[in-house]
């Protein structure tokens, strides 16, 4: 088929040829494929340092659904690009996803990705399985692969409510694809190792929506603690992590209150202890 | 002057295609669109669980059609994936009722002119506004014809006794259950019963839902927002000790079974 810049101005006969796939992606790759993040160029150098890096995201179940929280620093190299960025998105009503690596590919491939899950849901008239949006997602990063090897990495985070569950699923990738199913709790990013380990110690099975929300803030705050692309709260200019829920409920992001509210307890009680909760021993 | 043989004048013919294509929408039943005070509300009679005359196109635009359903499902996936692009080039917010009301136009009119049968589909394209002076209803007939009703729009069956009696009962910001019990005794003809809740496809565009406003009402939300049945309004004064209009449609009966 066609790109439709080959068709007299006022044809789009191509909008009404069913080609058997509810994909947005297939088809905007035969409609116009120029609008497609996902491309095969090949760069003069590899410009992975001068782009604007997404850090850290967080992801953790709790009893009926599952919470993703991201810090709100994007880098270049050793620049601060950004204090305010906003890399967790909501995908549809159950589900979010959260991006680390190249923070414009990201930003576009979870733009696409929404209306990919949309375009299905209304093409075909349901809502698609947890494990067909995972991956999807998968066939998406997959398709970036060529650019990743120039640097333009992008990994996400995937969260879900699955009702057939009635529980929250997590769903990691790597530059190649994936994806590859997380229990209880996943990180991605620079500081993913740092959150990793801080989860490791606080992630109570069974936990409310609530306490795994704390828990995220200072699993963040952990990883913004040795991570130097990981931005911490931003106490003077009150810029705090996003917090979104996905849950029966469905999606919800948590207002700016309710996350001030967790960070306030956190940073009060880091001034007494400031390596964050201790986790008993035994 | 002679004519060749089988000569039809293009007069003839447009009138022959036209007449075809009445025939066929009237054939089905009525879908009734109308404002309420939160959006737009769509309510149609339809038995089958699986073939939706109702359904969304994007965040603010819902979709309503009566005729062919091969024919209007082709609109409806064309009207998607025009929204769905338009909407991932530009932004969500640049993609409108009227633009995709023009699409459909235009197609509509190029098939009645070029092929040999014109589409026996009428649509309702549907947008909902941050207030009721942004709503919008777009109606377009089978030759790409578009109508810009105000406040409701009847089609399909017998369009014209349903738009009648809608237009007698309508009013301004009205509730949802009353845009409701309007529209169902719109679709009701005077003395008829009226269709069980679970043959009855209900939707609703709704301004105060954040992200996309579409959503169908089913099962027991419907069921809370029908009147009772022995609560049901009499019928308007006039109408009464009337002859009520001829309702039998020609043809066969759409129940829905179908899909053609």
């Amino acid at each position: 088929m066609a790109s439709h810049r080959d068709l007299p101005a006022g044809l789009r006969d191509q909008l009404f040829h069913n080609t058997g796939s509810s994909s947005f992606t297939d088809f905007v790759g035969s409609y116009a494929p120029e609008l497609l993040p996902l491309r095969n160029e090949v760069l003069a150098t590899p410009i992975g340092d001068q782009v604007p890096h997404a850090t850290t995201i967080i992801a953790a179940t709790f009893a009926g659904g599952v919470v993703m929280a991201g810090d709100r620093r994007a880098t270049s190299g050793n620049i601060i690009s950004q204090r305010d960025v906003e890399k967790v998105f909501r995908t549809d009503d159950y589900s979010c996803m959260g991006i680390a690596g190249t923070a414009s590919t990201g930003i576009e491939m979870a733009r696409l990705y929404r209306v990919e899950l949309e375009h299905y849901e209304k093409l075909e008239g349901r809502t698609m399985s947890v494990a067909g949006k995972a991956n999807r997602l998968a066939t998406m990063i997959r398709g970036n692969l060529a650019m990743a090897m120039q640097g333009l990495v992008v990994v996400p985070l995937f969260a879900a409510y699955d009702p057939a569950a009635d529980a929250g699923r997590i769903f990691s990738y790597d530059v190649a694809g994936g994806p590859y199913e997380r229990e209880r709790f996943d990180a991605i990013g620079s500081g993913s190792i740092f959150a990793r380990g801080s989860l490791k110690k606080l992630y109570r099975d069974g936990a409310s929506a609530d306490d795994m929300a704390m828990t995220l803030i200072q699993a963040l705050y952990d990883a913004a603690d040795d991570d130097s692309a990981t931005g911490g709260p931003d106490v003077t200019r009150k810029i705090w992590p996003i917090v979104s829920v996905v849950d029966a409920d469905g999606f919800r992001r948590l207002s700016e209150e309710q996350v001030t509210g967790y960070v306030e307890r956190m940073l009060e009680a880091r001034l007494i202890s400031p390596d964050g909760p201790i986790a008993p021993l035994r | 002057m002679s004519m060749p043989f089988g000569y039809a004048s293009p007069e003839q013919i447009m009138r022959d295609k036209a007449d075809y294509a009445r025939k066929g929408i009237a054939r089905g039943r009525s879908v009734v669109v109308l404002q309420y005070v939160d959006g737009i509300l769509f309510v149609a009679p339809n038995p089958s669980k699986a073939l939706h005359k109702i359904s969304e196109i994007y965040d603010r635009i819902g979709f309503a059609a009566v005729g062919r359903y091969n024919e209007f499902e082709e609109l409806r996936l064309g009207g998607i994936r025009y929204a769905d692009i338009n909407g991932y080039t530009y932004d969500r917010s640049d993609v409108t009722g009227r633009g995709l009301a023009n699409l459909y136009a235009s197609n509509l009119g190029r098939i009645f002119t070029d092929s040999i049968k014109s589409l026996e589909v009428e649509v309702v394209v549907a947008e909902v506004g941050d207030g009721p002076d942004g709503d919008a209803i777009y109606r377009l007939t089978f030759d790409g014809s578009v109508f810009d009703e105000h406040g409701f729009a009847a089609m399909g069956g017998q369009a014209e006794a349903v738009s009648t009696r809608l237009k007698e009962r309508y009013r301004e910001s009205m509730s949802l259950s009353a845009a409701l019990e309007v529209a169902l005794a719109a679709l009701t003809e005077p003395g008829g019963e009226r269709p069980p809740v679970t043959q009855l496809e209900v939707a609703v565009l709704d301004r105060n839902r954040e992200h996309r406003k579409f959503l169908r009402l089913t099962g027991s939300r419907l069921e809370r927002l029908l009147p009772s049945a022995d609560a049901s309004a009499p019928a308007p004064a006039a109408e009464e000790g009337e002859k009520p209009p001829p309702t039998g449609p020609e043809g066969d009966v759409d129940d829905g079974s179908s899909p053609l």
